[in-house]
């Protein structure tokens, strides 16, 4: 019952998609705007409807349907109730319901929204919206139906289906495979969900820029509109990133938050078009110029959107993340090819009327500065598209399988995050439209000279690495550079208002969110990079097999193996348990208990370690083997991770920062008022 | 500023060739970075059979070679933490692989099979769980001199009951 529910509602959902896409097109062709409103309460309604077919899956998960092939593949008894509901998103098929009821809850959302100014955009935001629906809604119907049912036939065969196959018996197993051991973690509950929400959301503002180029409108209202959507996006995809990276640290076992692996590449590469979007629509909105670069990058976030779910989950690459194998790639391509040679279509029968008559004049002028950010954040997806697409390139070229891993990456990306981070020092300070060496020379010397001294620090305390030494002189200069604008900002207004420093700091934040929001975001960037040069050129590690009271020692560590137990949970697994004391530089620190899971019904093992961590370093003890029998040995790898929670400090600090830029004004509140009566005349003058 | 805002349009052809210029630079610095890396860090996929057949041409180079871990082989000394094992050729492309049966099959195949190329396998670190009988070793690393291939890095693969069963990873 609950099956067809969930299966009929999904249906439903993609009849309405279609119909909708159908009825705003006629609608506007035949200037009927009752069809356009039919279209848009057909896409309000998608929503209520997925919730009912997510629902039944989730309802499905948690009570063990296991006649549905997909519960029976991703829960089994032993899983906790939060496991089961998340296993909506642990495999392919579910994955892509998820997708299609967060995707019609953001359109639904939109046609919500005070429409009365931007009739014109509707129809055409309906139908991008609808076309990215009703593709994700086909593909979740049609070719991984995540409510098909297992059958018997007659032969003893077992196939999957959803309606009854002549002569076959419905096949209930009495237990399922359960989810993959390394999904099985609190982690589970957040990461998926934010990434998927930052993907979806993408749509928005995609959507928005695709009605103004169908419908011409050249100004900036499609950004005006969506500046909150694209924040929005962007803080769920930077936590999904961040989540995925701390989780990966927990419980992967290799010591590191970021392997780059193909899938987490395929998540990044809309975060960086996505990151370039939020700064070229400043220089827009500010200057009017950029017109044709925003569109591109908005096309292409959108087309990488697209390409980052199909990743993650078709199993095209391997990579940790690929737990979900299919044949859903063909039809993926043919949607992303399509949807870019008709927005790059559209964009190019657009191009001329969106020529600004503004010209960059000044080399070192902010917004030259603003795109010269834009140029190295396309070079970092251009070598990260590079490394996923090279192995098949040189495969078609010379027959040769060759791939590039992590080494590749870093090489190729450190130079132009290291040129990222020295112009988010630079540009706060560039004026805008003209800058001369001189100018900017005169703001920069000073915070220079105190940056300085970050670096001659760490050569005095004895860093030699020179990669270092930079990296830290950059995230000081930052660091400096923000907070004397911050600093600065607050004084003036603590002066001429007469408030004192911590209101003023505050009412500043309130006034001009997406400015101090955004010196927050930088502040954030430069603690993770503190974090990020700790744990990439200061990591250390070994590995040694030890008796019972045997040590180890690393850097300043030393720990000691006291005892291991080996013993069964009720929820079906094997746990082996080390105890070891950690001493830090011969003082007793405390105990940990790095441990080993297995998971019976999948047969697969875990690795969880133990964990110290402060903000000097971390200490991460793997248990990797033991003597079965007489627990007197064991074998252990350990990493000392010098700063790495500095990353997450600064992970914290960036979506902070990304939270306070995304607030929306209140709406007693006078500034956004006169923003609002002011924009008539602004929207004029560009 | 003022003066720069109304300045002849006579000047917005050397402004471009100036911008210009810039980006060419910041795209060269790409390519550059790009192609040194790849050198640098390129992995050549070989099955066990091409390594054979070259030999010596790839001393040295960086490779990463898969293969079915043959059980009998298998030596730890958990005092180093030596691993030392052998593998035997399997098909390099995955559609061959489920023209034969599936991986699996494959594997099995290879093990029984003694005409098949093998390779010796040394990789320092801890003995990763998965390595068994007609497991799947994928190696990164180098070929020696000796003929012996030394991993830096060791995946393996089981074929379960999960189709979709996960590389435990391990890395040294």
């Amino acid at each position: 019952m609950i099956t067809e529910l969930g299966y009929g509602t999904l249906a439903i959902s993609f009849l309405l998609a279609i119909y909708g896409i159908i009825a705003a097109t006629w609608g506007v062709l035949k200037r009927r705007p009752d069809w356009v409103d039919s279209a848009r309460n057909a896409m309000l309604l998608t929503f209520p409807l997925l919730t009912v077919s997510a629902l039944s899956m989730i309802y499905l998960l948690v009570y063990g349907h296991y006649e549905v092939e997909y519960v029976a593949s991703v829960t089994s008894n032993s899983m906790p109730l939060y496991l089961r509901i998340t296993a909506l998103w642990g495999g392919q098929a579910g994955s892509l319901l998820f997708w299609s009821w967060l995707m019609s809850a953001f359109a639904s959302a939109v046609t919500l929204r005070n429409w009365e100014r931007d009739r014109e955009f509707l129809p055409w935001v309906i139908v991008v919206c609808l076309i990215t629906l009703a593709f994700f809604l086909g593909l979740t119907l049609f070719v991984e139906n995540p409510f098909d049912r297992l059958w018997l036939l007659p032969g003893g065969i077992a196939i999957k289906s959803f309606f009854a196959p002549q002569g076959a018996l419905p096949y209930f197993q009495s237990d399922g495979k359960g989810l993959n051991p390394l999904l099985r973690h609190p982690g589970m509950i957040i990461h998926p969900p934010m990434l998927y929400l930052g993907f979806v959301s993408f749509v928005i503002p995609f959507a928005f820029a695709i009605a103004a180029l169908v419908t011409n409108r050249t100004d900036d209202r499609w950004i005006r509109i969506t500046r909150r959507w694209s924040l929005v996006a962007w803080l769920f995809l930077s936590l999904g990133l961040i989540l995925g990276g701390r989780w990966a640290y927990d419980v992967l076992g290799w010591g590191g938050y970021w392997g780059w692996d193909p899938v987490e590449i395929a998540a990044f590469m809309p975060w960086l078009t996505g990151t370039a979007f939020l700064h070229s629509v400043m220089i827009q909105e500010k200057r009017g110029m950029l017109k044709h670069w925003n569109m591109i990058l908005i096309i292409l976030t959108y087309n990488l959107v697209i390409f980052g779910t199909f990743l993650t989950r078709s199993g095209v690459l391997s990579s940790v993340h690929a737990f979900a194998q299919s044949a859903i790639g063909p039809l993926f391509f043919t949607y992303i090819g399509a949807s870019f040679v008709i927005s790059l279509s559209l964009l190019l029968r657009r191009w001329q009327t969106l020529k600004s008559d503004l010209h960059m004049t000044s080399l070192l002028s902010r917004e030259a500065l603003f795109l010269l950010n834009n140029l190295l954040f396309m070079g970092i997806l251009v070598v990260c598209f590079w490394g996923v697409i090279f192995p098949l390139i040189s495969e078609i070229v010379t027959g040769q399988k060759v791939t590039v891993g992590p080494p590749f990456y870093e090489r190729a990306t450190a130079p132009l995050f290291a040129g990222l981070l020295l112009l988010m020092g630079i540009a706060p300070l560039a004026a805008w439209r003209h800058s001369t060496v001189q100018t900017l020379g005169k703001a920069v010397w000073k915070p220079t000279v105190v940056s300085l001294l970050i670096p001659l620090l760490a050569l005095a305390s004895g860093v030699r690495n020179w990669a270092a030494l930079l990296g830290f002189w950059l995230a000081a200069f930052v660091a400096c550079v923000t907070l004397y604008e911050y600093g600065r900002a607050v004084l003036a207004r603590s002066r001429s208002r007469n408030e004192s420093l911590l209101r003023a700091f505050w009412n500043l934040a309130g006034r001009n969110r997406r400015r101090y929001g955004g010196y927050i975001i930088h502040l954030g960037v430069v603690l993770m990079a503190i974090g990020i040069i700790g744990i990439e050129l200061f990591q250390t590690e070994t590995q040694g097999t030890l008796a019972q009271g045997e040590q180890l020692s690393l850097g300043p560590y030393t720990m000691r193996f006291d005892s291991l137990a080996v013993f069964d949970t009720a929820d079906g697994r094997n746990v082996a348990r080390a105890v070891v004391s950690v001493y830090k530089n011969g003082q007793f620190v405390g105990e940990l208990y790095p441990r080993r899971d297995f998971y019976y019904e999948s047969q697969q093992p875990m690795t969880i370690p133990g964990l110290r961590s402060t903000m000097e370093d971390d200490f991460y003890v793997l248990l990797v083997d033991w003597q079965p029998i007489s627990s007197a040995g064991a074998t252990f790898k350990v990493y000392h991770n010098p700063l790495v929670n500095w990353l997450w400090l600064g992970g914290l600090v960036f979506i902070l920062g990304t939270l306070v830029a995304a607030w929306p004004d209140s709406e007693t509140n006078p500034a956004t008022v006169r923003a609002r009566r002011r924009l008539p005349f602004a929207a004029k003058a560009s | 500023m003022e003066q720069t805002i109304s300045k002849p349009i006579s000047n917005v052809p050397a402004n471009r060739l100036k911008f210009l210029i810039g980006g060419l630079l910041i795209v060269a610095a790409v390519v550059y970075l790009i192609i040194t890396s790849t050198q640098a860090s390129a992995q050549y996929f070989m099955t066990i059979e091409e390594l054979e057949q070259k030999g010596s041409q790839v001393i040295g180079r960086n490779l990463r070679v898969s293969g079915a871990v043959i059980g009998d082989s298998i030596q730890y000394d958990p005092q180093t933490l030596t691993l030392r094992f052998t593998v035997a050729h399997v098909p390099g492309d995955n559609k061959e692989i489920e023209a034969q049966g599936g991986l699996a099959a494959v594997l099995h195949a290879a093990v029984i099979d003694p005409s098949r190329p093998r390779l010796q396998v040394i990789y320092q670190g801890v003995k990763p769980d998965l390595l068994r009988d007609e497991a799947q070793a994928i190696m990164t690393g180098k070929l020696g001199e000796d003929g012996i291939f030394y991993a830096e890095e060791l995946l393996l693969k089981c074929p379960t009951k999960y189709e979709e069963a996960l590389p435990e990873q391990s890395e040294g």
